[in-house]
């Protein structure tokens, strides 16, 4: 049996209670919104590009402590990053996910980390990488519809 | 006065009884193991039950030494599977009461019995203008079939309100039956609160003022009271099998036979028919000409078996047990501040059935689930396929706690601690 207390660490509730970067953002170089249909969670990322640097990066919305600690920590790790930069970051964060060793090749996780215990939860990881898909989407340009987890 | 009740009480010495749950726990075999290291505790029956040996043998007896297709063959196994399947529908029929077993359609589940009115019943009636009256506590599988066939036709969907406290408001749903309202369709039981709605006023509220058919979904009532659609005064009455300790896979819709008789087929195809040219076909009457195809045959077989195991154990002793349940779990919830249940009854009040739907301060009820889950105690956490109701709570989700007639006071002791558990982690 996995430990919850390796699930629920103390930054992963810091951030659930007090999550960073947490509103709208204005203005804005695209946005993109994130939904669980099995849950309900519902994430939006403002994303403010600088040339190729991501300037702002902001998120609203409800969700699980899992999927808010998971947005909080993502854009205090991408905020700054040039855009090749949080594309590896993403998909660094993804292979962690879903336990695919191949795509970890790059990014160092770093703080990210924290969420590694997700991956022993498997009906728990569309919480964590919900926010990191909606990033995606806005770094391509965002998108009118919502990005699911389905 | 006392002759005639001890006389009923003679003929009926099991309903006096307590529920022996220790004796009915062994007829179960799922509910004996363990889950992360801890006994399982099954708190999620309201969206699918258990079931009994029984039932799970008959099925397999079925396929083991008799099946073939029913209403098919003239050889010896297609005759036994006709006659066990045709005699599944005479059980459930009269489980909830209804005069004919021809009244009884087999389906796949509420979902698609609600689909069949809507669209054989409903959708031929509708007109542009037209309403369709629900209430703010339906399942989407109550909605969507509304909505679909009010697109089709240019009717409305209407919801009636519910009050603070999860019990349907009688005065504004009065208010909004009229001469327009051509189908009312409601829960008897609410899914996410366990509300017990009213039916046969509500029924008589609907004919006062309307033509109206009066549609209940009835998934969550039947597997935790009486039934008997006679009494209640609706037209339609829809259940799951695998909510009311039965398979999956089957579900049966009942109807008025006149209503059913004048209604179009729900799907095309075999068994449905009386002869079929390429020109044109004659249906069949009620109610093969809605079971097109080949029906789900065992699991309909089992779903008899599984009637005949409520009512040996009786509804009457099931309810009061399950009550007490609900009695045990919100006398003890209710002593923590830091948890809200919501749409619990008041005193004059809709009853409830056995339904818990909760809140926690600052945890969300997916952790909560989580953590529940890791104790071994399986609950539903989300919004229960009633968003609306979710947005008229003003919550995204609940933790709910829903119970069968095998889960015990120690198992409802469990899943308290089991908050106190989320408590210490999230604090």
């Amino acid at each position: 049996m996995s430990d919850l207390r390796d699930l629920y660490q103390q930054v992963i509730l810091d951030h659930y209670r007090a999550p960073r970067n947490f509103g709208a953002l204005e203005p804005v170089s695209a946005c993109a919104e994130g939904y669980n249909p099995l849950c309900g969670d519902q994430v939006k990322v403002y994303l403010r590009m600088d040339g190729d640097r991501v300037e702002g990066l902001t998120f609203e919305g409800v969700g699980c402590a899992i999927s808010t600690a998971s947005a909080s920590l993502m854009t205090e790790a991408v905020r700054g990053l040039e855009r090749p930069q949080a594309e590896a970051l993403i998909a660094s964060f993804l292979a962690l996910m879903t336990g695919d060793g191949n795509g970890a090749a790059g990014a160092d996780l770093g703080k990210l980390e924290v969420l590694s215990g997700v991956k022993d939860y498997p009906v728990r990881i569309k919480c964590a990488t919900l926010a990191w898909h909606a990033l995606r989407a806005a770094l391509e340009g965002g998108d009118s519809e919502a990005v699911t987890t389905e | 006065m006392t002759a005639p009740a001890r006389v009923a009480e003679n003929e009926r010495p099991a309903a006096a009884e307590a529920l022996d749950v220790e004796r009915l726990r062994a007829s179960f075999p799922i509910l004996d193991q363990e889950v992360h290291g801890h006994p399982l505790v099954y708190l999620d029956n309201a969206a699918s039950s258990q079931r009994p040996e029984a039932v799970i043998e008959a099925v397999s007896d079925c396929y083991r030494t008799y099946y073939s297709n029913a209403h098919r063959g003239v050889h010896a196994l297609s005759e036994r599977s006709t006659d066990e399947y045709e005699a599944a529908r005479g059980k459930v029929a009269r489980f909830v009461g209804a005069a004919r077993s021809s009244e009884l359609v087999f389906t796949r589940g509420t979902t698609e019995s609600l689909n069949l009115v809507a669209q054989s019943y409903a959708r031929p009636r509708l007109r542009p203008g037209d309403e369709v009256l629900l209430t703010e506590m339906e399942h989407h599988s109550n909605i969507v079939p509304w909505q679909l066939v009010c697109e089709q036709t240019g009717a409305r969907v209407r919801a009636a309100p519910i009050t603070d406290d999860g019990d349907l408001d009688l005065a504004a749903m009065a208010g909004l039956v009229g001469e327009r309202t051509r189908v009312v369709a409601l829960a008897h039981v609410s899914n996410a609160l366990g509300t017990v709605n009213d039916v046969a006023a509500i029924a008589r509220l609907v004919r006062d003022r309307s033509e109206a058919a009066v549609v209940v979904d009835g998934a969550q009532a039947v597997p935790h009271m009486k039934v008997d659609v006679s009494a209640l005064g609706c037209d339609f009455y829809a259940f799951s099998g695998h909510k009311m300790y039965g398979p999956g896979g089957v579900g049966a819709l009942w109807g008025r036979g006149a209503l059913l008789a004048a209604m179009p087929p729900y799907h095309g195809g075999g068994a449905m028919i009386t002869r079929v040219t390429f020109e044109r076909s004659e249906y069949t009457v009620p109610p093969h000409r809605f079971e097109a195809g080949t029906p789900s045959i065992a699991p309909a077989i089992g779903l008899g078996v599984a009637v005949e195991f409520l009512e040996s154990i009786g509804l009457e002793r099931i309810e009061r047990h399950e009550q007490a349940l609900l009695s045990h779990s919100l006398e003890q919830l209710n002593d923590l501040p830091w948890v809200q249940v919501l749409g619990q009854p008041r005193d004059g009040g809709s009853p409830r059935a056995a339904v818990v739907s909760l809140v926690i301060d600052g945890a969300h009820p997916h952790d909560v689930a989580t953590i529940l889950d890791e104790q071994g105690i399986a609950i539903r956490a989300g919004h229960h396929c009633a968003q609306p109701l979710m947005e008229r709570l003003g919550v995204p989700a609940t933790v709910r706690a829903s119970f069968g007639m095998y889960n015990t006071h120690e198992e409802v002791d469990r899943l308290v601690s089991g908050l106190h558990e989320v408590r210490r982690i999230f604090g």
